[in-house]
């Protein structure tokens, strides 16, 4: 059986997917993210982001280094909303 | 899974010569395309980023009927029609969910406002009705009606959503196997006039000659207008968003108010998504994410469905609305310069409007008559300040 090798364990993705993707024209981690759901979850792209820019950069010859980095979004860690919306009770 | 393949367009070599220059790569510009190829004409489309980088990419994925003037209701009742043949169209997934949207209802004011909206929507064939309080929670057992300050609320049950990004790329794919160039990654730096015509674009990648020029840029519409010495209305708002971690689906249309400004759904992966006006009003390009909204869109939220006070925000971010004066976009030719085509100032709804619009822009430019009239969403009405009647409905 074929090894099955998880990148973004949020959303399921594997690194076949990424592949994939980057083959069909995805340059950027930002298109990666978009057309994979890759780094949308709780983690917000900790673990994945990382291993996806080394593929990016593998797959496109590119160094490590000239990989743009995806943007991030606040609030950085998940936060619940009643706590943003200053519920008493919590 | 991947949506779609795109590999026609991965590497592309720039072309001289096109019939339609179109500026923007978000929904519209690569609808277009596609409209376009299917009458035989040739367009390019050029994006100074990837493709749905601006607004497109960053909405709210709602599409919505209920509209308080007829030209828009038009359009969104005929892209819903587009919308729910599209996956078959273009031979690949939208994500298209047509959970309806639920349109909170505050007073007798209001209810005044929504029975003479829904009457006009009815008139156009559009199934709209007004709810009271227990059929709302019926639709969505989350809220709160109460709390929301609602006596009932207008529901369309086709209304719904889709994802702009497969969306987006389920076009430019389509548009691409049919002879469509598209190039990501180039920015468009002038708009070649002489006498009167527009003669094509020239990019930071080189020049296109083409005798039709489309301005789908968004919210940098007015700049790529200014560059052809056109002057536009259009003012961009900073917007923004918000997603939740996944929790269990549990309701399947958008909820909106016009008084709170609120948006919300659940995706079908279980997040839920949505917006309210920030609590200080920003103009201009500026793109940071700010407390002050996450707090307000958190106290609006848990007040309207109280049990997701316990739900993680995963992500916020900001996108723009590109706002003419009567909030309802610019379509058409430049009266004085002949090639020059508007599509833009879609006021927040680009996306949902985008198949019925593109469709409109294709047959001008091919010289069929438009199967709806657009006349009256040209440029020219903003020259007397005297246009009809301003497009209430807006959120976010």
């Amino acid at each position: 059986m074929k090894e099955v090798r998880i990148i973004c364990r949020c959303e399921d993705v594997t690194e076949d997917e990424v592949v994939e993707a980057i083959r069909n024209g995805c340059t950027t981690l930002d298109e990666l993210k978009h057309v994979l759901r890759l780094g949308m979850g709780p983690c917000q792209g900790r673990t994945c982001m990382p291993l996806a820019a080394r593929i990016l950069a593998r797959e496109t010859g590119k160094k490590i280094s000239e990989v743009e980095i995806q943007t991030s979004r606040p609030p950085v860690v998940p936060v619940q909303l009643g706590i943003l919306a200053g519920g008493e009770d919590d | 899974m991947f949506p779609c393949s795109w590999a026609y367009w991965r590497v592309v070599k720039m072309i001289e010569k096109t019939d339609v220059a179109i500026v923007g790569g978000g929904i519209n510009g690569c609808a277009l395309a596609y409209e376009l190829s299917l009458r035989g004409i040739n367009a390019a489309v050029i994006e100074r980023n990837y493709l749905a980088s601006g607004a497109t990419g960053r909405c709210g994925a709602g599409i919505r009927q209920q509209w308080s003037t007829k030209e828009n209701a038009a359009l969104a009742i005929e892209s819903v029609r587009i919308f729910e043949h599209l996956e078959d169209e273009l031979g690949s997934d939208i994500g298209l969910k047509q959970g309806g949207y639920l349109i909170a209802i505050h007073d007798e004011k209001d209810m005044g406002q929504a029975e003479k909206n829904v009457s006009m929507q009815r008139s156009l064939g559009l199934d709209v009705g007004i709810l009271g309080p227990d059929e709302m929670v019926e639709i969505v057992p989350i809220l709160d009606v109460e709390g929301m300050g609602a006596i009932g609320a207008t529901f369309c049950p086709t209304d719904g959503n889709a994802d702009p990004f497969k969306t987006t790329y389920a076009y430019a794919n389509a548009a691409v196997r049919n002879g469509a160039k598209i190039y990501k990654f180039t920015e468009v730096k002038d708009i070649l006039v002489e006498n009167g015509k527009v003669k094509g674009i020239k990019t930071d990648k080189g020049k296109i000659k083409a005798d039709v020029v489309v301005n789908a840029a968004g919210a940098w519409s007015k700049k790529i207008a200014e560059m052809a010495g056109i002057e536009l209305p259009n003012v961009p708002y900073k917007k923004e968003i918000m997603v939740t971690e996944r929790v269990e689906y549990v309701f399947d249309p958008m909820v909106i108010s016009f008084k709170d400004g609120i948006y919300f759904s659940q995706q079908e992966e279980g997040q839920i998504l949505g917006g309210i006006p920030p609590p200080e009003t920003v103009t201009g390009y500026e793109t940071s994410p700010t407390l002050p909204f996450l707090e307000h869109m958190s106290g609006t939220i848990t007040r309207y469905a109280p049990v997701l006070k316990h739900v993680n925000v995963l992500r916020q971010w900001t996108g723009f609305y590109d706002v003419t004066p009567d909030a309802l976009p610019i379509l058409g030719e430049v009266e004085g310069l002949e090639g020059f085509i508007q599509c833009n100032g879609f006021s927040g709804h680009g996306f949902m409007l985008s198949p019925m619009v593109t469709k409109l822009l294709a047959e001008l430019i091919a010289g069929e008559k438009p199967s709806l009239p657009i006349d009256r969403l040209n440029l020219k009405r903003f020259e007397s300040m005297e246009f009809d009647e301003k497009e209430k409905y807006v959120v976010g």
